[in-house]
C-alpha cells in the first residue's frame, strides 16, 4: 500500500489483442491491460492524492475536472470497444492495487463473461425526445359578457385556460414519448430510460420527455435509425446519439448470479 | 412533415463514431454515473452512490453562471 491506486476503466474478453499503443487515460496516465482468468481489465496507475476518497469528493464537484475525467475515461472505453465486446466500469472506480483487480476478474468471472456475451455484436444508441417550443397557445377570446368581468377575473380565467392547455400538451407529449419508446424497443434487444437531463447541464430548455438507451444488434442499426426517422415530427424533436459502448447495459448486480 | 433535425440514417452507414472529445458531457454523465459495472470490495472509492442529480446540483452550485439563463418552468409535472 503506497500512494498509488489502480483506476479501472473496463473489462473485456481476453482475445489476445494487445493494449492499444500509447493510449492515455485519466490524468494523462498510461493505460495497461491486466489479463486474468480469460478476461482483461484495462487500468491506469493513479496518484491517490488526486484519486483517493477525500480528493475525489472535492473533485467531483468541479465541473471542469469532472468533464476532463469523464472524457478521458470514455476515450479509453472507446478504444477498447473497437477491439471487441467490452463492459465499461462506472466512473472513478479505484482499487488499491493490481492484485485486487486480478481477484475481481477471478471471483466475478462468470458475471463478466455473461455480460460480455450479452453485449457482443451489439451497440448502445441514445435517443432524446424534446417537445418543440411553439408560440404560446392563443388564448380563446373572452365571450362578450353582458357585464364586463373585472380585469382580475379576466386574468384568472385566461391563466386557467393556459394552464389547462399546457397540462394537456404535457400529458400528450408524455404519451407520445411512451409510444416512441415502445416502437424503438421492438428493434432493440434491451432498453433503459435514463432520467431527464438537467437543462443547465444540457444547455437546452425545451422540455425533455424521453432520455432512452437502446441496445441494438449491429446489423439492425440502420433499421433502428429508420424507425426513429419515421417517428419524427408532430411537435417532438428527436435526437440520436451513438453508437456508444454498452454503458447502460452492463450494470452488474452486486455479488450473486444475475 | 418537416424534420427539425436531419435524419441520421444515411450517416449511420459510414459507421463513424463520434470523437470522444465531441461527445456531450451531459450524455456521457448519464452513462458513466448511472451505467457501467459497479464493483466494490477492496476499493479505495467507488462513487456508485453518486447519481446525476447530485452531480448536476453540485455543478450548478459550482458553475459561475450567475445569470438565470433558464427561466424556470413553473409546475413541471414530472421530475
Amino acid at each position: 500500500m503506497d500512494d498509488a491506486g489502480t483506476y479501472l476503466y473496463a473489462v473485456a474478453s481476453d482475445v489476445a489483442v494487445p493494449c492499444p499503443e500509447g493510449l492515455k487515460g485519466v490524468a494523462g496516465r498510461d493505460v495497461r491491460a491486466i489479463a486474468q482468468s480469460g478476461l482483461v481489465a484495462y487500468v491506469s496507475t493513479v496518484p491517490l492524492e488526486q484519486f483517493g476518497e477525500e480528493p475525489l469528493r472535492r473533485s467531483m464537484e468541479d465541473l471542469d475536472w469532472l468533464g476532463a475525467t469523464a472524457h478521458a475515461h470514455h476515450r479509453v472505453v472507446e478504444a477498447v470497444a473497437r477491439l471487441g465486446p467490452v463492459a465499461p466500469v462506472r466512473l472513478v472506480t479505484v482499487y488499491s492495487g493490481e492484485e485486487q483487480v486480478r481477484r475481481l476478474l477471478e471471483e466475478r468471472h462468470d458475471d463478466f463473461a455473461d455480460t460480455l456475451a450479452r453485449v457482443a455484436g451489439r451497440q448502445e444508441w441514445g435517443v432524446k425526445a424534446y417537445v418543440v417550443k411553439t408560440e404560446a397557445a392563443p388564448v380563446a377570446p373572452e365571450p362578450a359578457a353582458e357585464e364586463p368581468a373585472s380585469p382580475g377575473t379576466a386574468y384568472l380565467k385566461r391563466r386557467q385556460a393556459s394552464l389547462r392547455t399546457r397540462e394537456e400538451s404535457w400529458r400528450d407529449a408524455g404519451a407520445r414519448a411512451e409510444r416512441i419508446h415502445d416502437v424503438l424497443r421492438c428493434v432493440a434487444v434491451a432498453s433503459r430510460r435514463h432520467r431527464a437531463q438537467d437543462p443547465q447541464l444540457s444547455g437546452r430548455d425545451e422540455w425533455m420527455v424521453l432520455n432512452g438507451a437502446y441496445l441494438v444488434d449491429e446489423e439492425r442499426a440502420e433499421e433502428f435509425a429508420r424507425a426513429l426517422d419515421d417517428l419524427r415530427g408532430q411537435g417532438i424533436e428527436l435526437e440520436l446519439t451513438g453508437p456508444w459502448a454498452p454503458y447502460s447495459f452492463t450494470v452488474l448486480e452486486e455479488g450473486g448470479p444475475r | 412533415m418537416t424534420h427539425d433535425a436531419p435524419p441520421r440514417g444515411a450517416v449511420l452507414a459510414a459507421e463513424e463514431r463520434l470523437p470522444a472529445e465531441r461527445v456531450a458531457l451531459v450524455d456521457l454523465l448519464d452513462r458513466l454515473l448511472a451505467g457501467g459495472v459497479v464493483v466494490s470490495g477492496d476499493l479505495v472509492l467507488s462513487i456508485a452512490d453518486i447519481d446525476l442529480v447530485r452531480i448536476s446540483v453540485r455543478a450548478l452550485i459550482m458553475s459561475i453562471r450567475e445569470s438565470d439563463t433558464f427561466g424556470g418552468v413553473d409546475g413541471e409535472p414530472w421530475k
